[in-house]
């Protein structure tokens, strides 16, 4: 048996042993690392577990019988101190073991804003279920700063909130999520929010969180304090790529990879979001699941190729129903297609260039979104749809607008009784 | 409650009604099947009159400079400026304009007036545009101004030739009469107008002459007639003047019509060879700078064969308003006196003022409606009443007339709203009874009065049109020749002086109805004149005229080109007309939502070779330029219209479409004799309207647009709106918000900017107040859909793929699109076999189910009781909701359904059912989108005979 070492129990390593064991259960004999003391489940419903309306249980993807199963040898809580390229073993802090293939799946360390006070106790990230619990056992009627209105922010505040908290947003930019939404869907998002007990502080920028051992308050650079007992940073991430750096791998942003997810070292692979293609970095979990299905090929020595696509995310605040596809970035050729109705909370921005749409973000309504997305992924011409696109499937087809009708006027034969 | 025998306030047809009252103010309205002129038809626009009820818009109160005021004080003030006026400038500085929608009995009233006490001729009427030439001519020929034939010659014709008369839409029920002589006897129909019009479709032939030139084209059958040995010695033997007109006739060329000589010679050959000839002739003739010598070229031709006045032949002039004849009758035409007697006439003059002890008989003609005009603008005239009638959109040159009036010292007018061109320059208003308010007679195009019988009583301080003029005349000191107590009395008086007319050997002479009790005034059945020795019946049948030698004339006449000239600057000649559902300015027919929607707005009709060549689009606007004007129209393109002319109709005005004004560009030129206007026959030149973005607009309320372009109709839900600009606002939702005067509503953006697209929907009280839909092209949106104000996904601009698209309204009776017809038409075709099948079923009813706003299918179930075999075009996801409420309704579940899905297209699918069985089958057969469902009713059916053998 060919001995794989996995580094990272996340979801693109697991769904890559899935391939495996499918394809050829006895081909591999597994060592699986992972920092977290315990194995992989579905990260993306940590904030319904946050705001309790999924138990942790329900999130795991892989137990320990399934482990067991397919013999995996499992390290988990133990960090992998570094990689010995040479003799192509992992040395773990319980000891090494060596690999005929390794693959790393590191995956990302949120980022944690220098500003004086970020080490102190009570400001932690969101990113595992660690910090899920952390939040969840902060008693309720406590106070929260969530610094950070993006996707991830959101969904923590919205949770936090949910558990009984006190939330405030600060954010940055002069809106939430400013990179998916224009300022008048981020303030339905806002209002949203608001409806909900969340205070939204915009172009508020963190000058530093005051304490003495814990976090006390957050203070901004406009003076104003903020009382607080748990800061939440949730301002990005940045791939986990210390390991590959000290082996020697080729790491620019992230640890570069071709399309078979080789790494500079032919006998590493890497997957997830630890990885760098064509320059690309992924945050999103169907790239990563296209790329365990590519790495899983290549350790099985068939023909594979890894291709971005086009994504799409959804906001997992229950209320706030926003989806968001594609590229929405403003540019020569970009052309904006925008429906507003403030009323009923709803808005949607499709971006078109040369004839295709190339981003769509909905918020409020967002039962199309996957028809647009599918416009995007199949690089449709929208040309003929434009006038109803906006208003999704249920509007093409059907009866054609004869242009005839555009007016009222009628050919003067066009006589039926008199 | 029994309903009211009344007539139809539209056109010359007369066309009798049954009002019944609703109670609440408003009438149901059918046609009077007793009525000798439509045996109880109606056309699209008598059926919509109940629409056109309501008080909305209505004068209420008399106003002096924009005030509500009471009556004394408006006729006392009436009665002092015309009084003042009269004294400082003497009688000829005043004037009367009226109307031929006035009744008989308030013409007279007014005439009286006019030249009898105030002492001018200066009473003219609308009258002057619609058939003026034919006054004119029929005096030339006969004498007096004398229809001589009846509707009945209508039926009994072989060949009915329409001169200048899109008959089908301007005088439906008597196109049907034809169309009915077709079907029983074979009547062939010709059509001389320079378009293709829809009187052609049931034709035989059309000959589309060059506008104008009807002269030389009956010149030419005049000289055929003689050539073919058609003349009638016998009725020549009472006629002079044949050699002069066949003199002249033969000196004319037929160059000048454009038509072919075999198109020609075609027609002449059946129009001699077919002794039951009617021609029927209307505007195309009369409204011409030569109008009274086509009419004398059309008599000539019935004079020399004698085909004039026995049963199926004759010329006939068909009247576009309902009294004209009636105008005609009482003298309200400057240039007449009173009952057909001749304001020239010295002693018609002293049987006149001796009969009404009139103090200063008018002694010589006045101004006719465009010279009358004219000397407001030359202040001339420095006090103008105007009674019932729109001059300053209707006359020619109409931005010029409509300057004169604002600047006329003192401009009264009596009409039952202030929302027209004219009514907004009045400094007094007074409010007027509406039609079915009304009571009096109106005359016909055969010379029958019929009673217009009031249904409801006059809102507010409306007064009939006969009190205005009374209650002025009373102040002026005549009160005693004035002093009446109502119509009959009226009436009685204007009988009486016919039978004077009579005495003179005039035609007009109802004297046999001057006695009439009222009671038996009441009850008056429609009578044809005369109504004295002679009753009813034709004139002329054996020759004799109303000329002092009682010899008819045949007049010489030679062609002449129309008063305006082509220009390099106005290379184009444009015609103006009627559309079929709108009527004059549409004070009414604007009011109703059904026939609002044939045609929302105006338009211009071009020949593609004139498009191409000014790169007019279809559905685009485009400007017409004249020396006196300008218009903005939608684009129709369409060979209807010959290369260099154009078409379009006259109906709208400031009110709904200020720059589709279209007499602004019609010159002034008149005719020498008639002095009737050439409407048709303008000069102008056309570029596209630079339109930077085209709107549409729906609104529960009326709304106000203030674009280069707009046009605005009533619809289902409020009102609707085509609009266009040249430049663009920075913010549309604001200049929306201001259009419809909604600043706090809701709104709903749908924005494209790099397309030049938005759309806005406002709500209140969560329901739709208001849309916009602005683009940079022509809109292709689901108007019919859009003006219901859809509640939701209304920004789409269209019903949702899988529910019907009726399109535009073809049928505004009962509201039918032509794509449900379309799909109809194709549906048959799919089940091999007519979607009637006749002599087994006698009613087809064609509709579109859509849901309603409360979840119920239209009318569908009310529907089924009327007909017996039912076309409902539908989306198929309601199919079980439709059966549901069939059966509810009573029909069985047995009931035999066919279903036909995409009838001749691509997978056309042809279901055979039941009404039970009907949502399964269309389920399983995984039927989407539309259908056409045919619903057979076995009751009145023999289904097995209509079973396809398939």
């Amino acid at each position: 048996m060919e001995k794989l070492v996995v580094i990272g129990a996340g979801m693109a390593s697991g769904r890559l042993l899935e391939h495996l064991f499918e394809a050829d259960p006895d081909r591999f004999e597994v060592t699986l690392f992972n920092a977290e003391p315990r194995g992989n489940y579905n990260r993306i419903m940590l904030s319904p577990v946050l705001s309790g309306e999924k138990s942790y249980a329900e999130i795991v993807t892989h137990d320990d019988d399934w482990y067991a199963a397919h013999n995996v040898t499992c390290r988990f809580g133990e960090a992998v101190e570094r990689i010995d390229r040479h003799r192509r073993v992992v040395v773990g802090v319980n000891g090494e073991v060596s690999y005929d293939r390794l693959v790393i799946a590191t995956g990302s360390a949120p980022f944690i804003v220098p500003c004086p006070g970020h080490d102190l106790d009570g400001v932690i990230a969101y990113r595992d279920l660690d910090d899920t619990n952390r939040m969840i056992d902060t008693a309720p009627g406590s106070r929260a700063v969530v610094i950070g209105g993006g996707l991830l922010g959101l969904e923590a505040a919205a949770g936090l909130r949910l558990r009984g908290m006190e939330v405030t947003v600060l954010h940055l930019a002069g809106h939430l999520m400013e990179r998916q939404l224009d300022p008048a869907a981020g303030y339905l998002l806002s209002a949203d929010l608001e409806r909900r007990g969340i205070a939204v502080m915009t172009e508020a920028s963190t000058r530093c969180i005051q304490g003495t051992d814990a976090v006390e308050a957050v203070e901004l650079e406009n003076g104003t304090v903020l009382p607080a007992d748990l800061v939440v940073m949730a301002v990005g991430i940045r791939p986990a790529v210390a390991l590959a750096r000290e082996a020697g791998l080729t790491v620019n942003r992230a640890i570069e990879v071709d399309a078979q997810m080789q790494t500079s070292d032919p006998h590493i692979l890497a997957v997830g979001e630890c990885v760098e293609f064509a320059g690309q970095l992924f945050g999103l979990v169907a790239p990563l699941y296209d790329q365990a299905k590519v790495l899983a090929a290549t350790l099985l020595g068939e023909p594979a190729a890894f291709a971005p696509k086009q994504l799409s995310t959804k906001l997992k605040v229950t209320g706030c129903d926003l989806f968001s596809a594609g590229d929405f970035a403003e540019g020569p050729g970009r052309e904006d297609i925008v429906f507003r109705d403030p009323a009923r909370g709803i808005y949607k921005r499709l971006v078109v260039e040369d004839d295709r749409l190339v981003g769509a973000v909905m918020y409020g309504d967002t039962a199309d979104g996957n028809w647009f997305f599918g416009l995007i992924k199949d690089g449709t011409d929208v040309a003929e749809m434009r006038e109803t696109l906006i208003f999704g499937p249920a509007y093409q087809g059907g009866a054609a607008q004869d242009p005839m009708a555009a007016v009222a006027a009628l050919p003067a034969d066009a006589e039926i009784c008199g | 409650m029994t309903a009211i025998r009344s007539t139809c306030p539209y056109c010359g047809v007369g066309c009798g009604v049954l009002l019944a009252p609703d109670g609440t103010g408003g009438l149901q309205v059918t046609g009077d099947p007793d009525h000798p002129a439509n045996k109880g038809r109606l056309c699209s626009k008598g059926s919509a009159l109940a629409d056109t009820l309501g008080l909305d818009g209505r004068l209420l109160a008399p106003r002096i400079e924009g005030q509500d005021t009471d009556w004394d004080t408006a006729l006392d003030l009436v009665a002092a400026r015309f009084s003042e006026t009269i004294k400082t400038h003497g009688p000829d500085s005043v004037a009367f304009y009226a109307s031929g929608q006035m009744l008989t009995e308030d013409y007279y009233v007014a005439n009286k007036f006019m030249k009898g006490f105030v002492g001018t001729g200066n009473i003219d009427t609308n009258s002057r545009l619609c058939m003026d030439s034919t006054v004119a001519g029929h005096k030339r020929a006969f004498g007096t101004d004398t229809v001589p034939g009846t509707y009945e010659d209508l039926d009994e014709a072989d060949l009915v030739v329409l001169v200048g008369s899109n008959l089908a839409w301007c005088h439906p029920i008597l196109y049907q009469r034809v169309l009915a002589a077709k079907a029983a006897r074979g009547t062939r129909i010709v059509v001389i107008d320079p378009r293709r019009t829809a009187s052609c479709d049931g034709a035989d032939l059309h000959l589309p002459l060059a506008i104008g030139s009807d002269v030389a084209l009956f010149n030419r059958l005049l000289v055929a007639i003689v050539e073919a040995g058609a003349l009638d010695p016998a009725y020549l033997d009472r006629v002079e003047g044949l050699e002069e007109a066949f003199a002249a006739a033969r000196a004319d060329s037929t160059d000048p019509t454009g038509l072919t000589p075999d198109l020609i010679r075609h027609f002449c050959d059946l129009w001699i060879g077919t002794a039951r000839v009617v021609t029927v002739f209307s505007q195309g003739v009369n409204q011409s700078s030569s109008g009274t010598d086509k009419v004398n070229a059309i008599l000539n031709c019935h004079l020399a064969t004698g085909r004039i006045g026995r049963p199926g032949m004759g010329p006939f002039s068909v009247t576009g308003q309902p009294n004209a004849m009636g105008g005609r009758e009482v003298g309200g035409l400057a240039n007449t006196l009173a009952c057909h007697l001749d304001i020239e006439n010295p002693a018609h003059r002293a049987a006149v003022a001796h009969f009404w002890d009139a103090p200063r008989l008018a002694t010589r003609p006045g101004l006719k409606a465009v010279e009358m005009f004219r000397a407001v603008a030359g202040g001339r005239i420095k006090a103008l009443w105007i009674m019932h009638t729109n001059p300053a959109a209707t006359l020619p040159e109409a931005d010029g007339v409509r300057a004169a009036i604002a600047a006329c010292d003192f401009t009264v007018v009596s009409d039952v709203t202030a929302a027209t061109d004219t009514a907004r320059l009045a400094d007094v208003l007074l409010p007027a009874a509406a039609w079915a308010e009304k009571n009096g007679t109106v005359t016909n195009s055969d010379r029958t009065i019929s009673r217009q019988r009031a249904a409801l009583t006059p809102p507010g301080l409306a007064r009939p049109d006969w009190w205005h003029i009374a209650e002025v005349a009373r102040r002026l000191g005549y009160g005693r020749a004035f002093d009446y107590h109502g119509p009959p009395e009226i009436f009685r008086e204007h009988a009486a002086l016919s039978g004077i007319a009579g005495g003179f050997g005039r035609d007009f002479d109802i004297s046999g109805l001057a006695d009439l009790s009222d009671s038996a005034y009441a009850t008056l059945p429609p009578t044809r004149w005369p109504v004295a020795a002679k009753r009813g019946g034709r004139f002329f049948a054996d020759g004799g005229s109303f000329h002092a030698d009682a010899k008819m004339r045949m007049v010489p006449v030679t062609w002449r080109a129309p008063a305006a000239k082509h220009t390099p600057r106005f290379p184009f000649r444009l015609n103006t007309g009627r559309v079929r559902d709108h009527w004059h300015t549409m004070t009414r027919t604007g009011r109703s939502a059904r026939l609002s929607a044939h045609l929302a707005e105006p338009f211009v009709e071009i020949h593609p070779q004139d498009a191409a060549a000014l790169h007019v689009a279809p559905d685009t606007l485009v400007e017409l330029t004249a020396p006196t004007g300008r218009a903005i129209l939608r684009a129709t393109v369409t060979d209807a219209v010959q290369p260099g002319t154009f078409f379009a109709p006259i109906h709208w005005t400031a009110e709904m479409a200020p720059s589709g004004r279209i007499d602004a560009l019609v010159a002034g030129a008149t005719d020498p004799i008639s002095g009737q206007p050439e409407c048709k026959a303008a000069v102008c030149a056309a570029r596209p309207y630079p339109a930077a973005w085209y709107g549409f607009a729906v609104s529960a309320a009326p709304l106000a647009p203030t674009c280069g372009y707009w046009a605005v109709a009533r619809s289902a839900g409020g009102w609707r709106a085509e609009l266009a600009g040249t430049d663009s606002p920075v913010d549309w939702e604001q200049a929306a918000r201001t259009l419809f005067d909604l600043p706090e509503a809701e709104a709903q953006v749908l924005s494209d900017p790099a397309r030049g697209v938005t759309r806005l929907a406002f709500r209140e009280g969560g329901r739709l107040a208001a849309a916009l839909f602005v683009g940079p092209r022509p809109l292709g949106l689901m108007r019919d859909y859009l003006t219901t104000l859809p509640d939701t996904d209304t920004l789409t601009g269209r019903a949702p793929a899988d529910r019907p698209d009726p399109g535009p309204t073809l049928c505004s009776c009962f509201g039918i699109g032509v794509n449900t017809i379309l799909a109809a038409c194709a549906a048959a075709a799919a089940l091999g076999r007519g979607l009637t099948s006749r002599g087994m079923t006698d009613t087809l009813v064609l509709t579109t189910a859509r849901r309603q706003k409360d979840g119920a299918l239209a009318d569908v179930p009310r529907l089924a009781k009327r007909g017996t075999e039912l076309a409902i075009y539908m989306g198929v996801s309601t199919a079980a909701d439709l059966a549901a409420d069939l059966v509810a309704s009573g029909m069985s579940p047995d009931t035999r359904v066919e279903v036909v899905a995409d009838a001749s297209k691509r997978g056309e699918t042809v279901l055979r059912t039941t009404l039970g069985t009907m949502a399964l089958a269309i389920r399983e057969a995984e039927i989407s989108g539309c259908a056409l469902i045919l619903v057979t009713n076995p009751t009145a059916a023999d289904v097995s005979a209509l079973r396809v053998a398939s």
